[in-house]
């Protein structure tokens, strides 16, 4: 049992490790010193209780929303590849609906905000879901063509539609008071921690403890089994796995919106989306694991941050240490599999 | 020449430069697709061969950033290969990665080669090569026989695929193993082997067409400058139906979509420059709207073999 439970977290870590050692080499082949480099990564993930709160902890929550949303497709073997255009599509509308709500209560206006995110999500991924529903298009191009389409539709937003009133930036004016987050005082974590958190339970619950979970595994585990066998709607339990995953990034783009920026602006997002490929893979779609190596991730991208400021090292360069990280998962899932093919095959030596 | 006709030679001439970098993208991740391998990290392939051919051409002219170009698809294409093939992972996932890693990569290596400010970038580049006679031709000269070297090259790799895939004994080994990696096999044909090749070797297309991206159309190298261009490759491939005649077509497609830009701005028409900017992805789901349903993919794309 233990063992059972070690494995996964022990593989994980170990992936990890060898994200960072090729982050090192990569860094060390571009120029860089990759002791300075990485020095400069951990103080700025780690270095204080202002890093970690308001640095970590605050990337971490769009990556534990979208995180959960490819996890959710994933598990159903679909492939949401368009996480950052739905987190686009939510933060746009979220901006829009915030303007508007300076009149409303606070709950009611927050409720609003999310409320818009989460459908422009949907709205974004019911193109990929209705082309592959009616035509067999693969979802993994067309959401992935999408988050372009959502990048060049933020651009238009900020330099059009809503830009802020003075038309001098491309961006919009900040969201009424009344749709922002509550803060923790001394620091800049806000409230949608505690929906990522519960958000992650949720699905948890619904993935390991219903019927709904276990068409959706079986959906993804085998849909010629799970259809023929288990008489299950595959094509209907996938698709909605895809709504409901364009919801969650819909609304990780709201929560950045209510949370962290206040504004709309182009590249409001550094690759969240991609990198909650990573956070999904790493946790093997295990929601509460995600809440883990979101915050890893968080750290990971707050640590850039850190790292472009003392050492001059681009931010982007972490995507080597995602890149591996991913690639390693993969590796350690077939060779787990190897290895049990083979512990069935061979005689038994006890 | 009259207006319209100096437009629309404009506008071809825009349409087949753009197309360029597709068509050479898209005829490599066809070969390797007929072989059964999806690699999405074509998009890293093509971004490692652009800066690769702005760091050769910049020490050694626009050859060397070529070569360097084939040299850096190859590798990122072989990355790919090891884990996608070798080591039997999930395509679509390790491509999602291997792009992932790239943009990563090129982006702290440029910081190192160029420096912040990367605009000031100037990079020895492919002039025209006029064609004698031919460019003379109306309208059509200036834009078919009027273009930088590895357009040529380009269009020449059509052909070249076709004989290759079509009336070869190795184009032949390699569409069997994309239909039926285990009947291939069951018949000789070092699965694996052909797969592997074929992937480097749109791999090493992907960053040709990083190279023709920098060194023929753009004239310097930008962080994350192939903005999805090798998926849209993808794309063009499933339209294209497999087919090396049907890729160059779609890719022209491809390149008068974005050209239009061009040619609405020479007509004096105003309209939101983003709307040209998703024009081609727009196209991208349109195509595979309608080219999936008749088109037949290679049985075995995507499955590991």
């Amino acid at each position: 049992m233990t063992g059972k439970r070690l494995g996964p977290i022990l593989t994980a870590l170990a992936a990890v490790g060898a994200g960072f050692v090729v982050l090192a080499i990569g860094l060390a082949a571009s120029g860089y010193d990759p002791v300075v480099a990485l020095g400069a990564l951990g103080r700025g993930a780690f270095g204080s209780w202002y890093a970690f709160g308001s640095a970590t902890l605050v990337r971490a929550i769009p990556l534990i929303l979208l995180g959960l949303g490819v996890a959710l497709a994933f598990r159903g073997g679909a492939l949401n590849i368009g996480a950052e255009g739905q987190f686009y599509a939510g933060a746009i509308a979220a901006t829009w609906v915030g303007i508007h709500v300076a009149a409303w209560p606070s709950g009611l206006a927050i409720g609003a905000v999310w409320s818009a995110a989460a459908v422009a999500g949907v709205i974004w991924i019911s193109v990929p879901v209705l082309l592959k529903v009616r035509f067999g298009v693969m979802e993994v191009i067309s959401t992935l063509l999408l988050n372009f389409v959502a990048e060049a539709a933020v651009s238009y937003a900020v330099t059009g539609p809503l830009q802020e009133a003075k038309r001098v930036y491309p961006q919009s004016d900040p969201i009424a008071a009344t749709a922002r987050l509550p803060l923790l005082p001394g620091s800049r974590l806000h409230g949608g921690i505690v929906v990522a958190v519960v958000l992650a339970v949720i699905l948890w619950v619904l993935f390991t403890r219903t019927r709904w979970g276990f068409r959706l595994k079986a959906a993804g585990l085998s849909p010629e089994a799970a259809r023929v066998s288990g008489g299950i709607p595959v094509l209907r339990v996938v698709a909605g796995a895809l709504l409901w995953s364009g919801a969650l990034a819909g609304l990780g783009g709201g929560v950045e919106i209510s949370g962290v920026t206040y504004t709309l602006f182009q590249n409001l997002s550094p690759g969240y989306g991609f990198t909650a490929i990573a956070v999904a893979l790493l946790a093997r779609l295990n929601p509460l694991g995600i809440i883990l190596s979101g915050t890893l991730f968080g750290a990971l991208e707050a640590g850039a941050q850190g790292m472009q400021r003392e050492a001059g090292v681009p931010a982007v360069a972490v995507q080597v240490a995602e890149a591996t990280i991913i690639l390693a998962v993969l590796l350690a899932e077939v060779l787990a599999r190897r290895a049990a093919a083979r512990s069935i095959s061979a005689p038994d030596p006890a | 020449m009259t207006g319209e006709a100096a437009v629309l030679a404009g506008f071809l001439a825009a349409a087949i430069r753009i197309s360029t970098p597709l068509l050479l993208a898209a005829t490599g991740e066809m070969l390797n697709e007929r072989a059964g391998v999806i690699n999405l990290g074509i998009e890293g392939a093509m971004l490692a061969g652009a800066l690769a051919s702005a760091v050769g051409a910049a020490a050694g002219g626009p050859w060397a950033g070529t070569l360097g170009a084939v040299a850096a698809g190859l590798i990122v294409a072989g990355i790919f290969a090891t884990v996608a093939i070798g080591a039997r992972c999930d395509q679509i996932i390790s491509g999602t990665a291997i792009t992932l890693g790239s943009v990563g990569l090129t982006g702290a290596i440029y910081r190192r080669a160029f420096g912040s400010g990367g605009p000031g970038l100037s990079l020895p580049t492919f002039p025209s090569v006029p064609i004698p006679g031919l460019s003379k031709l109306p309208v059509l000269g200036p834009a078919l026989f009027d273009q930088p070297v590895l357009t040529y090259v380009a269009w020449i790799l059509v052909p070249v695929a076709w004989w290759f895939l079509f009336r070869t004994w190795w184009g032949l080994a390699l569409r069997a193993t994309g239909e039926s990696a285990d009947a291939a096999r069951a018949s000789g044909v070092p699965v694996r082997r052909v797969q592997m090749l074929a992937t480097v070797t749109g791999g090493a297309m992907a960053g040709l067409a990083g190279a023709t991206l920098v060194l023929a159309q753009v004239g310097t190298f930008a962080e994350k400058m192939t903005a999805g261009r090798g998926f849209i490759a993808i794309a063009i491939v499933v339209l294209g139906r497999w087919r090396p005649a049907g890729v160059l077509l779609a890719a022209l497609l491809f390149g008068s979509a974005s050209a239009l830009q061009f040619a609405f701005q020479a007509m004096g028409l105003t309209v939101p420059y983003q709307l040209f900017l998703v024009m081609p992805y727009g196209l991208a789901l349109l195509a595979l709207a309608g080219g999936v349903g008749r088109a037949k993919a290679p049985a075995g794309l995507g499955k590991p073999a």
